[in-house]
């Protein structure tokens, strides 16, 4: 056993005597103690001692000229601040009134006139203890403080690198409100938003488990996944697949991500969502009144093998003015003051109260703060709703290239069969292949809608042979996408051809597109004899061609479909 | 103790009890009440959430702690008498694709 006592520090004790005799007796015993002694004839000069001195422990008479040892007592405890400096009163007064003034003015113990040299030695020691402890929780309080601002800075910063990498994204468009308190990102709740190239809208809304900055170290992998593969072109599936293979890959297996993910389609007027561990989001339809639940399906992201991951996701028809809410389970879990939880019920009859969708958003924020009476940071919550193409602004993409080694004159032609037709999409390929060509970027957005209405053309009604009639009105559309996907699984052979051919054409060029299926083809005549009309559910997505391509023809009784792209001589 | 360990006669099964609310705070017991000390692991696991009265995502977390510990694709556990709230959020997360919840 090792003695836990330290070693007699030498102190500094100021003994404030107005008795030179007594002063010099105390002195002594004091310094055979151990300690060095300062001395002062009266509370005055004790002060003044103290000021330029810091003894660490004073002797202090009550009774001294000039000032008491009452008010020294209070003026150098004035000064010692924070820092226990232990004050013994020395006192032959007796009477219990006059000792609990010493102790009522600071003082923190008295001695008793004649000194008896044990006790004296013993009530040092015990001061000396208390005032090594006072220090050691100051010095621990300073340290925590220093801590918790050097989390907050790193939190700061982290934040702000976080933002960079968010920024690209487009939560700011006018289709979307959302409430996300500023370090939800620490409570692990990420909100991210793109734009395809075609114009479809992308939104996440996940929700890692656990708090604070493990929390907040997948969210960087997942956006950049989320905002890179998105502006490629990738759809839902393929972005889903490569996000649980990374977060798989590098987070500890009790950490995962619930997340909904949503693509919204202006031109198509519907929306695709997957939903991994989040609480139901909501499809509202104005029309109609009805929410339609966006129910979890799926394991959370980063909890299955990429083997086993299930990358399904549903679809569901929207009209204009529809909208899709989705939250965290910070808004259900929300408590009052007796540990009562917000939950869905609450939620629901704030729906069923709701007369101004518009104002919906504000009376679930509003209800929430009835509700809990403090804002938790782990509420977050996004709105989205379908406006006409033409109200959103898809902003321009970026290239960094020079275009000096821009290709002008080339041809290439695909065959993708059955097993790749299964899991691949190419049209990201497609179309980074052919944004090579300048004077194509400027049509991007044209350009990749064209090549996906003619790709899910060849796929869907020519080698899978769904009849697009299914997608009338909003269950056949549900039916449509199931069939699909069961088709899809189930295929052994076909295939879809793409050729490209880019020509120039004087300062310009020209790119000629043509696909064409194994399928049965379809009646040209009669679907090209219908009027123009970009937003009906069904009708093959040919008016959609037909307006943004040029020349669109079909031929081989629609098995082969045919457009082209012009553009002129670069600025 | 609010995680109690109880293993059969034939040391073939791991029951695990958890009482009171199942969140981080009991990280460590129920950590240690499958990490046995001579490295064995019974084929088959039973969680029981009897006495359990909230479960928030970390405990999502412990429990793939534990199927990962117990082999993964490749274990046998069953998470018993989950009460309604309890069921419900093992529901939302879709766990019943990974364990036998009832």
């Amino acid at each position: 056993m090792i003695a836990v006592q330290p070693a007699l520090e030498s102190l500094t004790i100021l003994i404030a005597e107005d008795s030179a005799a007594d002063r010099m007796l105390l002195s002594s015993i004091v310094r055979r103690q151990g300690h060095q002694v300062l001395t002062a004839a009266n509370g005055a000069e004790a002060v003044e001692v103290f000021r330029l001195q810091c003894p660490q422990l004073v002797l202090m008479d009550a009774m001294m000229p000039v000032m008491d040892g009452f008010e020294a007592a209070r003026q150098i405890k004035e000064l010692a601040g924070e820092t226990l400096v232990p004050i013994i009163f020395l006192t032959s007064l007796s009477e219990s009134e006059a000792l609990a003034r010493c102790l009522e003015v600071g003082g923190d113990d008295f001695l008793a006139k004649p000194y008896n040299q044990v006790i004296l030695s013993a009530k040092i020691k015990a001061m000396d203890r208390l005032r090594r402890l006072q220090a050691t929780v100051l010095q621990q309080r300073d340290q925590i403080a220093r801590h918790h601002e050097y989390l907050l800075n790193e939190q700061r910063v982290a934040k702000a690198v976080f933002d960079k990498v968010a920024h690209s994204g487009c939560l700011n468009a006018s289709n979307i409100r959302y409430l996300q308190s500023p370090y939800a990102l620490f409570n692990g709740d990420l909100l991210l938003a793109a734009f395809t190239p075609a114009g479809d809208m992308h939104v996440l809304l996940g929700d890692f488990t656990g708090h604070g900055l493990p929390a907040a170290v997948g969210a960087m992998p997942l956006a950049e996944v989320f905002y890179g593969m998105t502006a490629k072109g990738y759809g839902l599936a393929e972005t889903l697949r490569e996000m649980n293979a990374k977060l798989k890959r590098i987070l500890p297996v009790d950490m995962f991500c619930c997340a909904t993910l949503l693509c919204l389609s202006f031109q198509r007027r519907s929306v695709e969502v997957w939903n991994g561990g989040m609480p139901d989001g909501y499809l509202h339809s104005l029309a109609t009144g009805k929410r339609t639940p966006l129910t979890a399906r799926h394991l959370p992201l980063g909890v299955l093998s990429p083997q086993t991951f299930d990358d399904r996701t549903e679809v569901f028809p929207m009209a204009l003015g529809d909208r899709v809410l989705l939250l965290s389970d910070g808004v259900i879990d929300t408590c009052d003051d007796g540990e009562q939880l917000f939950g869905v019920q609450r939620l629901q009859a704030l729906f069923a109260a709701n007369r101004q969708p518009d104002a919906l958003f504000e009376e679930i924020e509003q209800a929430l703060r009835d509700f809990g009476g403090v804002a938790r940071d782990d509420v977050s919550m996004v709105e989205v709703s379908l406006l006409e193409p033409a109200q959103l602004n898809p902003p321009a993409l970026v290239y960094s290239d020079s275009g000096q080694s821009c290709p002008l004159d080339w041809s290439v032609a695909f065959e993708f069969r059955a097993a790749t037709l299964k899991r691949f999409n190419p049209l990201p390929y497609l179309l980074q292949l052919l944004l090579e060509v300048h004077g194509l970027r400027a049509q991007s957005g044209a350009l990749y809608s064209v090549l996906a209405e003619l790709y899910s053309n060849a796929l869907e009604h020519g080698v899978l042979g769904l009849d697009s009639g299914l997608k009338r009105d909003a269950s056949g559309f549900t039916r449509y996408y199931q069939e699909r996907n069961a088709r899809l699984d189930q295929l052994q052979d076909g295939y879809v051809r793409v050729h490209l051919q880019v020509t120039p054409q004087g300062e310009g060029g020209c790119l000629a597109i043509c696909v064409e299926d194994s399928g049965k083809g379809f009646d040209v005549e009669r679907v090209l004899e219908r009027p123009l009309d970009p937003v009906r559910l069904s009708g093959r997505g040919v008016s959609l061609i037909r307006q943004l391509g040029r020349n669109a023809s079909w031929s081989d009784d629609g098995r082969s479909a045919r457009v082209e792209f012009y553009w002129k001589a670069l600025a | 103790m609010s995680v109690v360990t109880e293993i059969s006669a034939d040391g073939q099964k791991l029951t695990i009890s958890v009482k009171g609310r199942f969140d981080f705070a009991k990280h460590r017991e129920f950590r240690d009440s499958y990490e046995l000390p001579d490295g064995a692991m019974p084929n088959a696991v039973v969680v029981d959430l009897k006495e359990a009265t909230y479960l928030d995502s970390s405990a999502l977390g412990m429990l793939l702690l534990l199927r990962d510990h117990a082999g993964g694709d490749n274990s046998d556990i069953r998470v018993v008498n989950s009460s309604c709230d309890v069921k419900k959020i093992l529901a939302i997360s879709n766990f019943d694709k990974l364990f036998d919840i009832s």
